[in-house]
């Protein structure tokens, strides 16, 4: 029997800070296990999860591996939707240019109408 | 005494409590993710800013390195590396830890 295949689309909210604790890793590896099931998969940056992406992380002195790289290779697993909060920038005297990444820059309506436009939403 | 702050200022309150409880010469040490406090641009950079006034702040550079922060630090506050929170921890009687 062939398997019908639905896809859903799905929303990755990551909200924390790389290094201080595991959840960025830990989401970004989920994020890479959801690209082997063929679905639509968006990531969403917001409040302190915007310094995930932060160009030129070394956390060779803190003894940590850099994970920052990968978010460049997501492309390569068919994930290139990438969004980033507008005021979530703003607030941390970042700009669009400080990313290691292309983006899609929005502003926080516009980020709850991506929300809203969602099958699941998974919450890092 | 010395007041560690490891928490973001968009995470926790822990930095505004502990700026609530600094006394004027006190040292205040930003070490992990409350490193982003002391950085150019950023909202809670004002809160050090004024601590400034009356207490030395100090951030930990590798966590600012590892955040791709290291280029963004405000003025007046001093970074320091490993060996420098060593310093500070001998060198107050008392150290305490915002949790």
């Amino acid at each position: 029997m062939e398997e019908t295949g639905t896809v859903k689309k799905f929303l990755f909210v990551n909200r924390k800070a790389p290094y201080g604790s595991v959840y960025a890793l830990e989401g970004l590896e989920v994020v890479l296990i959801s690209a082997a099931f063929d679905q639509d998969v968006s990531l969403a940056f917001i409040d302190d999860g915007v310094y995930q992406l932060a160009k030129g992380q070394n956390p060779k002195a803190i003894e940590t591996k850099n994970f920052s790289p990968t978010y460049r290779a997501l492309e390569g697993y068919d994930i290139e939707k990438l969004y980033v909060e507008r005021e979530s920038l703003q607030a941390r005297g970042l700009g669009e240019e400080d990313l290691l990444v292309d983006v899609q820059v929005l502003g926080a309506a516009e980020m709850a109408a991506l929300m809203d436009e969602m099958d699941v939403m998974i919450s890092f | 005494m010395l007041h560690i702050v490891n928490k973001s200022p968009s995470e926790r309150a822990t930095l505004a409590s502990c700026l609530a409880h600094v006394r004027p010469g006190h040292s205040v040490l930003l070490i992990e993710d409350a490193v982003y406090a002391a950085t150019k641009g950023h909202a809670a950079a004002a809160k050090v800013e004024a601590a400034l006034a009356t207490a030395k702040v100090y951030v930990l550079m590798p966590d600012l390195e590892a955040r791709a922060r290291a280029g963004a630090v405000i003025d007046g506050v001093v970074p320091v590396d490993y060996r420098g929170f060593v310093d500070l921890v001998t060198q107050n009687p008392r150290v305490q830890s915002w949790l």
